[in-house]
């Protein structure tokens, strides 16, 4: 529910003129949500940016997710995670 | 990835009868400016909220589909954790609000560059909304309108 809540809210804000990415943990609910951007990432629910206490790895997630913003692409731009 | 199946029996009975908005025709907006100078702001589904701030109601029917707002200054650990949903384990953003709602980590991306700054103020929802049809109809509307009043050039989701 969460992944099609921020996808909603995503849709929003780009209808008004604002870039989004969103970190999804179901590739499946990403593909037929369709946020406008996506970053699948390979872990379990709860623990969207990899794991509690490790700042290096929440930001490694946090610049792949970002990066997608600054690429040309066409809408839903859908990606997995590479680590 | 997560997977559908680390779900309970009862929930994926659920999901599997459940049907998923699909957004159509998707919305796109390029970044009208480098990473490196864009206004950025998050938006978190944890329900998370500050101590002096209404908890998320567990018990409305089809969730609860108002936000709260954060300001970008607040205490990351000082974030509690009031999302409903059983079906995920809380024992991470228990110990570190940031892997929810990464307000230490977005102040650090622009302390090294990686964007131009953070936002006044970030966006937190509760996730755990089975009837989205107020979200999208009231609520995020709201919530778009007060980030495009912010300047916001870009916004990262994060839902848990």
């Amino acid at each position: 529910m969460c992944n099609q809540a921020v996808s909603l809210i995503a849709a929003e804000l780009e209808r008004r003129g604002i870039a989004t990415v969103c970190i999804m943990l179901l590739r499946e609910i990403a593909e037929c949500v369709r946020p406008p951007r996506a970053l699948c990432v390979p872990y379990p629910h709860g623990y969207p940016l990899g794991a509690p206490n490790d700042a290096e790895l929440q930001k490694r997630v946090m610049r792949a997710a970002l990066g997608m913003l600054e690429r040309e692409g066409a809408p839903p731009m859908i990606e997995d995670y590479a680590g | 990835m997560a997977e559908l199946t680390e779900l309970g029996l009862a929930l994926r009975a659920y999901l599997a009868a459940y049907r998923w908005r699909t957004i159509d025709p998707v919305p796109w907006s390029p970044l009208r400016k480098p990473l490196a100078s864009a206004n950025v702001a998050l938006v978190s589904t944890a329900g998370m909220v500050l101590p002096n701030q209404e908890p998320f109601d567990n018990h409305r029917k089809g969730g609860d589909v108002s936000f709260r707002e954060i300001p970008s200054n607040a205490d990351a650990s000082t974030l509690i954790d009031t999302h409903r949903s059983r079906s995920f384990d809380h024992a991470g953003i228990h110990s570190d609000p940031n892997l929810g709602f990464p307000l230490d980590r977005i102040r650090e991306l622009a302390d090294e560059g990686t964007i131009g700054r953070v936002n006044r103020r970030h966006l937190s929802f509760m996730g755990s909304i089975t009837a989205p049809g107020r979200l999208v109809r009231d609520t995020a509307p709201i919530a778009a309108q007060l980030l495009v009043e912010d300047e916001v050039d870009a916004v990262l989701l994060v839902p848990v």
